[in-house]
């Protein structure tokens, strides 16, 4: 399916094959990734971005369309709600529904809570489906927590909270054997050990994997357990606005039907936003490897409550992204082809960087060679580089692709593309947002009491870039903590009076800011109607 | 100028640019999705759908979000199909044969017509694991049906009301759980960290100023 011109660049790709076969190319220098970043990263270009000019983190900037939501007034700003009719009364309320929401929930259900999940779609339709490649955790002899510290660190770019790190590394081991006892099929040899591989930046191999459907695998069965447990999870409605207390405590959330529009309050001792991702803003107009409800909606709604974020300035772009064909653009080429055999090579054929930087790395490697250096394959949606996947059966045997990366294989099949025989075209995507609501090491806001955030909607575990197969895991650890903390919280709160007040003090804010977008947030889902959809 | 097809949406005509998927195509015409739409990459299987090609007999099956439109395609979308999921405590159960007869009764009832099978937008062999799971035979009914996404196309296909991906599920947890062999080293691991063997080395590594850490980070040695 490939164009003659590609097919043309194949040949050298193929030419210069055999000579790179277990030559691993040099990793670049602390001071080359730095410049790199500044030139090439979207995260250093001006235009993309926008200073806050209200709430907590005025001031500071964020993504330009994550700055147009927070510069919007409430959806229900002027609508009318009864918050003396309450329809839900919890101890625990999880907004969103994927892995950290369900983790967080199956938690404060095994601590006797009453604890009910909000969905603005279903259970699992969420970035947890879609992780493929793995999830580390620093169980081997030849590797520690405190070695997975350090490569998480670093590759975070010393940025990341200690406190949130600690708890990662130290409850990974921990969040593999819950999996593995809840029933996930982890990728092991006959004896139980797990089969591990490097992701980009891992100082160790100890990324553990259910082939390359790993968090497709994790969330079937996180989901299965909310079912068995019978959980009650209220789906296709989205939390709109949190409510508060008289006394400033997070009292609960108004929900909306997704399909009726129909309004409902819910009241809850402690609440948990995990809400995940903002890859549907398409942030500098990138293509997203995030599901449809990708959209910040937990950020907004924290923020008009008064959460200050962290780090939401900084996201990242998964270097391989589906360049072609165009049905599949922007769709995850998961890292595991990379941590498998699969090197990265530009248009003359050469292998231009080593395929395991990070992820921040590899994405600014790969823009530079498609502009700066002239060196992509030109696609009907823009350029990319080769991901030379034959590789992967040359180093390891006939069939490997079709048993480790099943998913890839199938989905370029699709299309006609044999990556047993052929390389794949790939270009960075937005993939994940490095920052988020500020929490302390319990998992609580440090400003609204009651508040927690679990998973992706969380800034700070990371740092201003995150390691493949450390978001699986924190959507684990972080999950079961907020929903073991808030259990716990729950059975000491007593509720004052709830209200919406927060909604008419952030409207006179933006006022006072001479702000009007023209919109209203949380967003909720992206429309793409009549348009050219991503 | 761009090629375009003629495709149906419940019957109703639009032309469409030929490159869509149909999950896009729908979007192009002006539908905006709630139901039917979920990670548009082919791993939540909220968007199964029904086709079939004008003048032709036969009905097929998709993903919406995976598969490229074609001309004369008349296309229902299957955002939801009531599946029957049965409770367990996975404490409780075990792998032995009858935890399907209990819990999946209904999978002994397959007529074999292998409708599942066509069905399934995975070109998973469906209707093997339900056989595998039929005799009990848990680790290949979990590998057979290892990439199910849930989409359900094969449960609204099947005459004797079987809700495969549930069986699957079911399977793949007393695999995952109980049968793939136990992993030592996880267990050690877990050991150490609750006994507080790793409690000062990562205060350490807490403490360091950056630039130590900086220099440790750049000079770690990176396993082959």
């Amino acid at each position: 399916m490939y164009t003659a011109e590609m097919l043309e660049s194949i040949k050298k790709v193929e030419a210069t094959r055999a000579q790179r076969l277990g030559v691993e190319p040099r990793r670049m220098t602390a001071e080359e990734k730095e410049e790199l970043l500044k030139k090439f990263h979207p995260d250093y270009r001006e235009d993309g971005f926008q200073e806050i000019k209200v709430g907590p983190n005025k001031g500071e900037k964020a993504p330009f369309e994550l700055g147009t939501l927070l510069h919007s007034n409430s959806r229900i700003l002027n609508v009318p709600i009864d918050l003396n009719k309450v329809d839900y009364d919890v101890d625990v309320l999880v907004i969103g529904g994927g892995g950290a929401g369900s983790s967080a929930a199956i938690e404060a259900h095994a601590a006797g809570a009453n604890v009910m999940m909000v969905t603005k779609l279903r259970i699992g339709d969420a970035n947890t489906m879609m992780a493929e490649g793995g999830i580390q955790a620093a169980d081997k002899e030849n590797d520690s927590p405190q070695r997975h510290y350090l490569d998480a660190f670093g590759g975070g770019h010393f940025a990341a909270r200690p406190e949130l790190l600690r708890r990662l590394v130290m409850e990974a081991p921990d969040a593999i054997q819950w999996l593995n006892d809840l029933g996930v099929m982890f990728d092991k040899d006959k004896d139980g050990r797990m089969i591990t591989t490097h992701g980009g930046g891992t100082s160790r191999k100890r990324m553990h994997a259910c082939k390359d459907y790993s968090g497709a695998e994790i969330m079937r069965v996180l989901r299965d357990e909310v079912w068995n447990r019978q959980i009650p999870v209220v789906d296709f409605t989205a939390a709109v606005e949190l409510i508060k207390d008289d006394r400033g405590q997070a009292a609960g959330a108004v929900l909306q039907n997704m399909e009726t529009g129909e309004y409902k309050v819910a009241r809850a001792k402690t609440v948990i936003i995990a809400t995940g991702g903002a890859g549907r803003l398409h942030y500098q107009n990138f293509p997203t490897s995030n599901h449809y409800g990708a959209t910040a909606d937990g950020l907004v709604m924290g923020y008009r409550a008064g959460a200050p974020l962290l780090y939401q300035d900084t996201i990242q772009y998964h270097p391989t992204g589906a360049a072609y064909p165009a049905q599949i653009f922007g769709a995850l080429v998961t890292e595991k082809v990379r941590s498998v055999g699969a090197m990265l090579i530009n248009v003359d054929g050469e292998a231009f960087m080593h395929p395991l930087e990070t992820r921040d790395v590899a994405a600014a490697s790969i823009i530079r060679e498609c502009t700066e250096r002239g060196k992509g394959i030109k696609t009907p949606m823009g350029y990319g580089v080769w991901l030379d996947t034959p590789l992967i059966e040359m180093l390891h045997g006939e069939g490997t692709i079709e048993k480790r990366i099943p998913a890839m294989l199938r989905m370029f099949l699709n299309y006609g593309i044999d990556m047993r025989k052929q390389p794949i075209l790939v270009y960075p995507t937005l993939h994940y947002q490095n920052g988020g609501l500020e929490i302390g090491g319990d998992g609580f806001t440090k400003v609204i009491p009651n508040l927690l955030v679990a998973g992706e909607a969380v800034g700070g575990i990371h740092g201003r870039n995150r390691l493949m197969g450390n978001s699986l895991l924190d959507i684990i650890v972080f999950g079961r903590n907020a929903g073991k903390a808030a259990a716990a919280r729950s059975k000491e709160i007593e509720l004052g009076v709830m209200n919406l007040d927060h909604l008419q003090k952030y409207a006179e804010e933006l006022e006072n800011a001479g702000l009007h977008t023209g919109s209203v947030s949380p967003m909720l889902l992206p429309n793409y109607t009549f348009s050219m959809p991503r | 100028m761009q090629e375009m097809a003629n495709v149906f949406f419940y019957g109703k005509k639009y032309s469409v640019p030929a490159d869509l998927t149909i999950m896009a195509a729908m979007e192009y015409s002006g539908y905006r999705l709630v139901r039917g739409c979920g990670c548009r990459h082919g791993f939540c299987g909220a968007c199964a759908t029904i086709y079939r090609i004008k003048g032709q007999n036969e009905l097929k099956t998709c993903l919406a979000c995976q598969t490229q439109v074609q001309d004369g395609m008349y296309i229902a979308t299957l955002p939801f199909f009531p599946a029957d999921k049965r409770n367990y405590d996975m404490e409780e159960i075990s792998p032995k044969q009858r935890v399907m007869m209990d819990l999946y009764p209904e999978i002994y009832s397959c007529i074999g017509c292998n409708a599942c099978t066509k069905g399934c937008p995975q070109s998973l062999n469906v209707m093997q694991y339900i056989a595998y799971a039929q005799r009990g035979d848990f680790e290949k009914c979990a590998e057979e049906s290892f990439d199910c996404i849930g989409c359900g196309i094969c449960t609204s296909r099947c005459p004797a009301g079987i809700s495969h991906p549930m069986v699957g599920t079911l399977a793949r947890r007393l695999t995952g759980k109980y049968i793939a062999p136990k992993s030592e080293h996880l267990k050690n691991r877990v050991e150490e960290i609750h006994s507080g063997a790793f409690d000062e080395l990562i205060e350490q590594i807490m403490e360091k100023p950056i630039t130590e850490m900086k220099e440790l980070y750049n000079n770690r040695d990176i396993e082959k």
